[in-house]
């Protein structure tokens, strides 16, 4: 018996030694390649430059010689769109290109004009009112509003570049069906380019449905949001009383010397601490968690795996809202150590004590996920690769460590990249544990377990401050396109796209 | 000698049981840790009419259906419920429509600016999400969809809109999946004479009922849990919001004295259809998530 947990805690501490030394090896390489990344980001950049110079000049001289070698037709095209279609009897295409072009001057004249002169004022004369001099009655003015004024100069902008698109490829569609006159081929019929769409072309039709979507609902609005982190737009310069671009005078606030530093690297450092612990102490409790249910010799697997999906499967919102009660001054679980004889003690109100708290709770919700993936994938290791390990003699350990651990490792590896971004944009948890608080030590609406999300939320919601919310969505969007620039470059993931096919 | 074969025997069956019963040691005690907040929120929903927030106590008093009752007469629960229930179905439609196509194109389609596309959903897919919530609560007020002009449709219009919008981006782990799908099959089709879109309704689609069961149960618990949005877009118009919005504003400040208990009884009430779906389907969420995991 002795003998038997002698040699199991040797072997636990050689297992727990080896795992230390490879995370600490990982680590470290993390650390040089972050070295690695800072010190060659001139070079990159400026390789980045020059490859934009010369592309650049490729597409002039592209266009150039089009122009220069093209029949009247494609000639005329760089003025009246659609000219090409018209020379070769493509009579609905050159209709369609002629009415965008068209339908273009309108909408620049009556309305895209004055839309990127907005943009650039951002408005003039604001709402006001004046008194009645009869009734003594506020009667209000209308005026500019700066909010719809960038608005309406993002579309304007979008327009503009979705018509310089259409613009050129008027151009190139007119110059191929040139050359295939040259070569006597026939220009295709309005019928077959729309026979085209269902068959080679297909992608264009699911792409644009597709994307639509995204344009309006994410790189709009994405857009409008960026912009917004150079101007003065918060309560006090608000919408109706007159916003202006301050350039990068906001980023400065943030991280000056003066202003908002104080509160924004605190604020930074937590949330990559919560990232960190949050992805590596959920994911190999999980796996842990998993072994254990899946050992050979364990009966009932899937009613205890169901005892612990049962927190994934509940929404977030109520799980969550549910500990916060239960852990709570007045919860449950006070009540429980009071009636111990334990102080009562308000667990989101100390910093560090909510910080803890939060990261426990995440074990709890988070944990069940890893679980539940590691589960699948320890069913799916190829049963040969057993088989022929147990014909090499290898013992149940040895098949542990060589097969299933580095198995699981390698699946799961781009997984946990993605839980570290989506843990440092983990808004759920925190705003619905702690809502950011306790509040007091840090300015500005941040709290001590504020992520850089949650701090952005408090922004936008409860003071109206829209530069600092845009400001702060930017930087984690550096933060989180460093990391996984850092840690996607060389896995080989993402370069052997087309071996799986 | 055979004393000793049945001793080494004796010391591995020892040694086995002890395993096991650590094992079955560790696995109660966590599930008691993972199984015993739900458990609480069930009791919690059927305490009596005195209610029991911050009474001191780890149980209820007294048991009814009280507060079941109170949900239904007294705030606007079943409203939110079909509201929610409305969205989820149409964005469970329309968001996998938009995810599946985007990731059949992405797997099977080599154009030019393909590798571009998908650097640059990459790139949006690191914005922190709801931090275009205040551009896109504006876009929709110029057109009377959210603020204070909007209707109780159009909010929830608006909030579909929101939830599907966007959906083509979450196209990797559905590409993942497409790209297992062998090649040959579409070649032969092909050769048969089959054009690209009769390749995508009549090969592709009905092969990937996996896939296509993953992305629709994720489109359809989206809008259970989000949070974020609803609150931010619906505002102060009650018959709009959605089960989350309404359960949170429960616990605000000034409702949670009258409304803790009734709170319990409405999660009580969306955890368990969403429970039972998620665990009917599980299967499939295992499947999508190491599938994509596999293709990383």
């Amino acid at each position: 018996m002795k003998e038997f947990f002698t040699k199991l805690i040797s072997q636990a501490k050689e297992f727990f030694g080896k795992l230390l030394t490879k995370m600490k090896a990982f680590f470290i390489k993390l650390k040089d390649k972050t070295v690695l990344f800072f010190k060659n980001l001139p070079q990159n950049l400026k390789k980045l430059g020059i490859s934009i110079v010369t592309r650049i000049r490729d597409w002039f001289l592209r266009y150039y010689n089009y122009f220069k070698n093209g029949d009247i037709g494609v000639k005329l095209s760089y003025i009246f769109m659609g000219s090409g279609a018209f020379a070769h009897k493509q009579i609905v295409k050159g209709i369609a290109y002629l009415g965008i072009e068209l339908l273009f001057i309108f909408y620049m004249i009556f309305n895209g004009a004055g839309a990127i002169r907005g943009f650039f004022t951002l408005g003039t004369d604001f709402p006001y009112s004046i008194t009645d001099v009869n009734t003594g009655n506020r009667i209000p003015i209308d005026g500019d509003n700066s909010m719809l004024f960038l608005l309406y100069g993002v579309v304007a902008i979008m327009v503009i570049a979705a018509f310089i698109v259409v613009y050129f490829m008027n151009i190139r569609s007119a110059y191929e069906t040139y050359e295939d006159s040259v070569v006597g081929k026939q220009p295709q019929t309005f019928r077959q380019d729309l026979k085209q769409l269902f068959d080679k072309k297909f992608y264009i039709v699911l792409l644009s449905l597709a994307l639509i979507g995204v344009i309006v609902f994410t790189v709009l609005p994405l857009i409008f949001m960026i912009l917004i982190a150079f101007t003065s737009f918060d309560r006090q310069h608000s919408a109706t009383t007159g916003f202006d671009w301050v350039g990068f005078k906001n980023f400065g606030q943030l991280v000056g010397t003066t202003g908002l530093a104080s509160t924004f690297f605190p604020v930074l450092g937590w949330t990559l601490v919560w990232a960190l612990c949050a992805t590596f102490l959920n994911y190999f409790l999980g796996v842990a968690l998993a072994l254990l249910i899946n050992k050979k010799d364990i009966k009932g697997q899937k009613v205890w795996r169901t005892f612990f999906v049962l927190t994934i499967a509940i929404p977030q919102f109520v799980s969550l809202l549910l500990m916060r009660n239960l852990l709570g001054e007045y919860g449950p679980i006070m009540n429980l150590i009071v009636n111990a004889g334990g102080e009562r003690v308000n667990v989101f109100g100390d910093t560090n004590l909510a910080r803890l708290v939060v990261i426990l709770v995440n074990l709890w919700v988070g944990i069940p996920y890893s679980m539940l993936i590691t589960s699948g994938i320890l069913m799916n290791i190829p049963a040969d690769l057993y088989e022929s390990a147990r014909i090499d003699g290898a013992g149940k350990l040895t098949m542990f460590r060589k097969i299933t651990l580095p198995y699981i490792l390698f699946v799961t590896g781009p997984y946990l990249i993605t839980q570290f971004i989506g843990n440092i944009n983990n808004f759920n948890v925190i705003y619905l544990l702690t809502g950011g608080g306790p509040f007091g030590v840090y300015s500005e609406a941040a709290g001590g377990t504020s992520l850089l999300v949650t701090w952005l939320y408090s922004v936008t919601n409860d003071l109206q401050n829209y530069k600092l919310a845009s400001c702060l969505g930017i930087l984690t969007f550096v933060v989180c396109s460093v990391v996984s620039l850092i840690t996607y470059r060389h896995s080989s993931a993402s370069k052997n796209e087309e071996d799986f096919q | 000698m055979n004393t000793e074969v049945k001793n080494k025997k004796a010391s591995m069956k020892r040694r086995k049981t002890i395993s096991k019963a650590t094992a079955y040691t560790i696995l109660s005690i966590l599930s008691v840790l993972w199984i015993l907040p739900l458990l609480w929120m069930v009791i919690q929903s059927f305490a009596g009419p005195e209610g029991s927030y911050q009474n001191g106590k780890i149980f209820p008093d007294s048991f009814s259906f009280h507060w079941y009752i109170q949900l239904f007469t007294t705030s606007n629960y079943w409203r939110w419920y079909l509201n929610t229930l409305l969205i989820a179905v149409v964005c469970l439609f329309l968001s996998t429509f938009f995810t599946i196509a985007m990731a059949y194109v992405m797997s099977r389609f080599r154009f030019k600016s393909r590798k571009k596309l998908q650097s640059i959903a990459m790139i949006l897919g690191m914005f922190p999400g709801f931090m275009s919530m205040a551009a896109i609560y504006h876009i929709f007020s110029s057109v009377n969809l959210a603020g204070g002009q909007a209707t109780t449709a159009g909010l929830i219009f608006a909030l579909i809109l929101v939830y599907s919008g966007s959906a083509g981006l979450n196209y990797y782990v559905s590409k993942g999946f497409f790209d297992t799908v062998s090649k040959s099959l579409d070649e032969a089709a092909r050769i048969d004479g089959a054009t690209n879109a009769q390749i995508f309704v009549k090969i592709i689609l009905p092969l990937s009922k996996p896939i296509i069961v993953y992305t629709a149960l994720m489109s359809f618990l989206g809008p259970w849990g989000d949070f974020i949005f609803s609150n931010y877009l619906l505002g102060t118009n009650e018959k709009a919001w959605t089960v989350a919005v309404g359960l949170y504003n429960m616990l605000s400040n000034a409702n949670i004295a009258a409304q803790y208990n009734m709170f319990m009884a409405g999660a009580v009430l969306i955890a368990v259809p969403i429970t039972i779906l998620f665990l009917c389907l599980q299967r499939y969420f295992v499947e999508g998530i190491t599938g994509g995991a596999v293709k990383g």
